[in-house]
């Protein structure tokens, strides 16, 4: 088992390293830097720039080095130091800038998560076990619904309706009053009540996706010969189902943790924008915008990181749920 | 036996006109129709059928296990208990609690696959402990002490690691054993066995007819045993129900089916059985194929290891002459597909060769072959399979299935329909019915459908990997029959690689026995039957169960012990 863990972490860094430079020349591919975004932002407010100026700039920015270089001065500082380089824009340390936001990030991702979890699976075993039924009809009928409606859409319909009709406060994370406030029990309970809305927009989504492959599994388990089998020793329906059949339908569904994880967290990025919410996802919009190339390159790559790191946790409790894979 | 015989000959089961119905869309077929036996202390009742016959859901029915939309629609299932309380299992609810304590307490099953029938993601001591609490309350300690129990009884080694792995990491006996221990758990009154034998070789299955035969003894339990291999019928029934299409053409006692049967059906079953118990006459009359022939097919020392370090087939050597066919026998895991496929370069073997003649004389080494070459020798050396569902595309129609060979050839239009027609009439079809998907037809008319395809380019060689396993005994006959009559006629030569003695000797020339990748002994077939030489073969021959009640002896088999004997062998 520890073997099994040990392969997949050393796996993990190739994954990790290829990251970086994907994320590094993402970042680079538009035409232009910081510098270009700038010029053009002082010009549209008449101000003329000296060449000198620009060059002085470019150099003082690191941005005259070829670009592997740049990428190798980053990265270094990265590994070294746990320096992610300085936002041109904000004039700040990016680290500064950033860990706040994405602790709420990654809390916003598990809470996601565990609120889709909770809902797919028992409507995903409702609609494999009766099958062709009206609920199953009604259950696959909402989930796809909820996929086909844009994030943006549920984001901004579901403020209207808490503001308009509940006359909650709706947007970022916290009231008014908590926002610069220390952590308390009233910002914790603050919180709660605003952290659901975008929870249940951005679960909303990848709702259907789980609770399809719950169907899918838990249907083909059923009709497996060892349910027979333990039907066969007197185990009462309710158990058996849930002992075999659903057991081993969440094989599969942890397995999905990898790739739902980018999903919520690339959902996350639209609905924070139009809710406001102190996350990562409006930092990154206007660091890309910008052409913000440190904060930018560092918002992919911790993301990334955090995808590898979910891959990377549901391997292991895919091999923690399943001897099979254990074994191998 | 200490058992009092009057108590021998009490009626535990009582099944009267029962009738299983599974509603479909066209209409509602009977599955089980009027069928009716009683089950005895201590004694054996063996159903047999061919498939689709309904025994086993007759066995699901019992314990209200049909899968839906199956439902029982009439009679009755009277249990007779020990303290001579009497219920009707067929009026109780399906979901409910009354059933629910029948299950597994007084009437357990065992089923035909070890490996699907338990769950691979829970150990097996947990498994077999779940009746003792489900029925008893008995968890903790106490569980693991009774299933400890259980393990010894099946004789699994080492019961207190055994108890806590997987069923992966057992083989296929060994997981029966778990499946039996399971249904032992709670001493049931009634066993019933499922097909729990088809699945395993035969000395694996000789081993497990032995232990539920002690274990019936040692429980006085009352055993239904449902199997389609005459043989094991033959071995172990004291009664014997003969089933076809949902209707129960004969019962009596074993005796009787065997040697007076009275239905046609039965008759005709038996005669199927004992058709492939000897040679087939086709083959007694035909003279004998000349030694001194320059052989077809020439192996010489061929190998292939895995990359996983297991030694597939090793230092293998064998010949093929022309118009012959060759057996080539084992058990799983002997080698003998893999040596199959090698034949065809499916795998490629790492050491030794295998020289084809070509029809202009001169040999090549199909293992070092260019792939032109290879093109050309796979057009003479042609593959049938064990799968005739599997092994043919369903979505293209039988014409089309048997052309592709043709077409690759470069037959066209006229001709190629004409040749397409002329070998359905060969294999027995007919050809009108080429606009046929492979559903439409029956596991024998599709294998039929193999054969054809594999015949389509004239070939001179053909490798059938377990050709007639899947089929039912009485299509099996007629399978080999057609397939030695298209030898006679185009002049074939055959690698028939087969896990069933019975067929090898109904059709073979010559029989290979292959063990762990080698090959233990070759000769000729009536030598090699009657007068093996290796343990192995003799242990492999004395496991086969025999098709006469008067004659039952695979208990008194001969067993090989390949410790011993690689120690002799230095």
């Amino acid at each position: 088992m520890l073997r099994y863990i040990l392969k997949r972490l050393v796996f993990a860094i190739p994954t990790l390293f290829a990251v970086s430079i994907i994320a590094f020349i993402i970042i680079q591919l538009p035409p232009g830097d910081y510098l270009t975004t700038l010029m053009a932002d002082w010009a549209s407010q008449g101000g003329a720039v000296e060449a000198g100026t620009v060059a002085a700039m470019r150099e003082r920015y690191g941005l005259d080095q070829p670009i592997y270089y740049q990428y190798y001065k980053w990265i270094w500082g990265i590994l070294t130091a746990g320096d992610f380089g300085i936002s041109f824009e904000l004039g700040k340390p990016v680290t500064e800038l950033i860990w706040n936001r994405l602790g709420f990030s990654l809390l916003l991702s598990l809470l996601t998560l565990c609120f889709v979890w909770a809902i797919a699976i028992p409507i995903g075993i409702l609609s494999a076990v009766r099958q062709y039924s009206i609920s199953d009809y009604t259950a696959t009928f909402l989930a796809f619904f909820f996929l086909a409606v844009p994030d943006f859409l549920m984001a901004l319909s579901a403020m209207y309706v808490m503001s308009a009709w509940f006359g909650q406060s709706v947007g970022g994370l916290f009231s008014p009053d908590y926002v610069d406030a220390g952590w308390s029990f009233g910002k914790l309970v603050d919180f709660a009540r605003h952290v659901w809305l975008p929870v249940v927009v951005i679960g909303l989504g990848s709702l259907a996706a789980l609770v399809r492959i719950m169907r899918a599994n838990l249907l083909d388990e059923l009709s497996k010969p060892y349910v027979t089998t333990a039907r066969a020793k007197g185990m009462s329906e309710l158990e058996l189902l849930i002992r075999y059949p659903v057991r081993l339908a969440l094989n599969p569904l942890i397995s999905t943790l990898g790739w739902i994880l980018p999903a919520v967290i690339s959902g996350e990025i639209i609905v924070s924008v139009v809710m406001s919410l102190p996350t990562t996802g409006p930092l990154l919009l206007r660091a890309l915008l910008a052409q913000d190339m440190y904060l930018a390159g560092s918002l992919i790559l911790l993301i990334s990181v955090l995808t590898i790191i979910g891959t990377l946790i549901s391997d292991i409790l895919l091999a923690l749920t399943d001897p099979r894979i254990r074994f191998q | 036996m200490s058992m009092n015989p009057n108590m021998s000959q009490e009626t535990i089961l009582k099944v009267e006109d029962l009738k299983t119905y599974f509603p479909m869309r066209t209409g509602i077929f009977k599955a089980v129709d009027g069928v009716s036996f009683e089950l005895k202390r201590g004694k054996t009742l063996c159903v047999v059928g061919e498939s689709g016959s309904g025994k086993s859901v007759t066995a699901r029915s019992i314990l209200q296990i049909v899968d839906r939309p199956g439902r029982i629609e009439g009679g009755s299932i009277l249990l007779t208990r020990a303290d001579g309380s009497v219920s009707d299992l067929a009026r109780l609810d399906a979901r409910g609690k009354d059933i629910r304590s029948v299950r597994g307490k007084e009437i357990a099953m065992i089923f035909q696959e070890p490996m699907s029938s338990l769950s691979p993601v829970h150990r097996i001591g947990t498994q077999i402990g779940e009746a003792l609490r489900i029925h008893f309350g008995i968890r903790g300690n106490e569980q693991r002490e009774r299933v400890l129990a259980l393990l010894r009884q099946v004789e699994i080694p080492r019961p207190e690691t055994a108890i806590d792995r997987y069923t992966f990491e057992f083989s296929g006996g060994m997981r029966q054993r778990v499946m039996i221990a399971m249904a032992l758990a709670c001493n049931p009154q009634v066993l019933i066995a499922d097909e729990p034998t088809t699945a395993l070789d035969v000395t694996t299955q000789a081993e497990i007819l032995d232990l539920i035969k002690k274990l019936q003894q040692s429980h006085g339990m009352a055993v239904l045993f449902i199997t389609h291999d005459m043989g094991v019928v033959a071995e172990i029934a004291d009664e014997v129900l003969v089933m076809y299409r949902g209707k129960v053409m004969e019962r009596g006692p074993v005796e009787q089916i065997f040697h007076a049967p009275q239905d046609d059906y039965t008759r005709r079953l038996i005669g199927s059985v004992v058709k492939l118990e000897k040679k087939a006459e086709v083959r007694l009359t035909r003279a004998a194929i000349s030694a001194e022939a320059a052989p077809l097919l020439d192996v010489k020392n061929l190998s292939l290891t895995f990359p996983s370090g297991l030694k597939a087939v090793d230092d293998v050597s064998l010949i093929v002459r022309p118009g012959e066919t060759l057996g080539i026998v084992g058990e799983s895991g002997s080698g003998k597909t893999t040596m199959g496929r090698c034949l065809l370069r499916v795998y490629d073997p790492q050491a030794g060769a295998i020289d084809f003649r070509r029809p202009d004389g001169h040999t090549v080494d199909i293992r070092t072959a260019d792939k032109a070459e290879l093109k050309d020798i796979r057009r003479e050396v042609r593959m049938i399979f064990q799968d005739p569902v599997g092994s043919l595309s369903p979505r293209k129609n039988v014409g089309q299935i048997i052309a592709e060979p043709l077409k690759l050839a470069g037959v066209k239009g006229r001709e190629l329909e004409d040749r397409v027609c002329e070998l359905m009439q060969q294999v027995g079809l007919e050809p009108a019915w080429r606009e046929r998907y492979p559903h439409a037809f029956s596991g024998g008319q599709r294998q039929r459908i193999g054969i054809a395809r594999a015949i389509a380019v004239k070939p001179r060689l053909i490798v059938a990997d377990e050709a007639t396993s899947a089929l039912d005994v009485s299509l099996r006959s007629q399978m080999l029959d057609l397939m030695m009559k298209l030898q006679d006629e185009l002049g074939l030569s055959y690698v028939f690689i087969s896990h069933d003695m019975s067929v090898i000797r109904y059709m073979c020339d010559r029989v290979a026995v292959m063990y762990r990748g080698r090959i233990v002994e070759a000769g000729d077939t009536d030598q090699v039957v009657n007068h093996p030489q290796h343990d192995y073969t003799r242990a492999l021959l004395s496991a086969i169960p025999h098709p006469d009640p008067r004659e039952r002896r695979i208990h008194k088999r001969f067993r090989y012990d390949p410790a011993r004997t690689v120690s002799a062998n230095g």
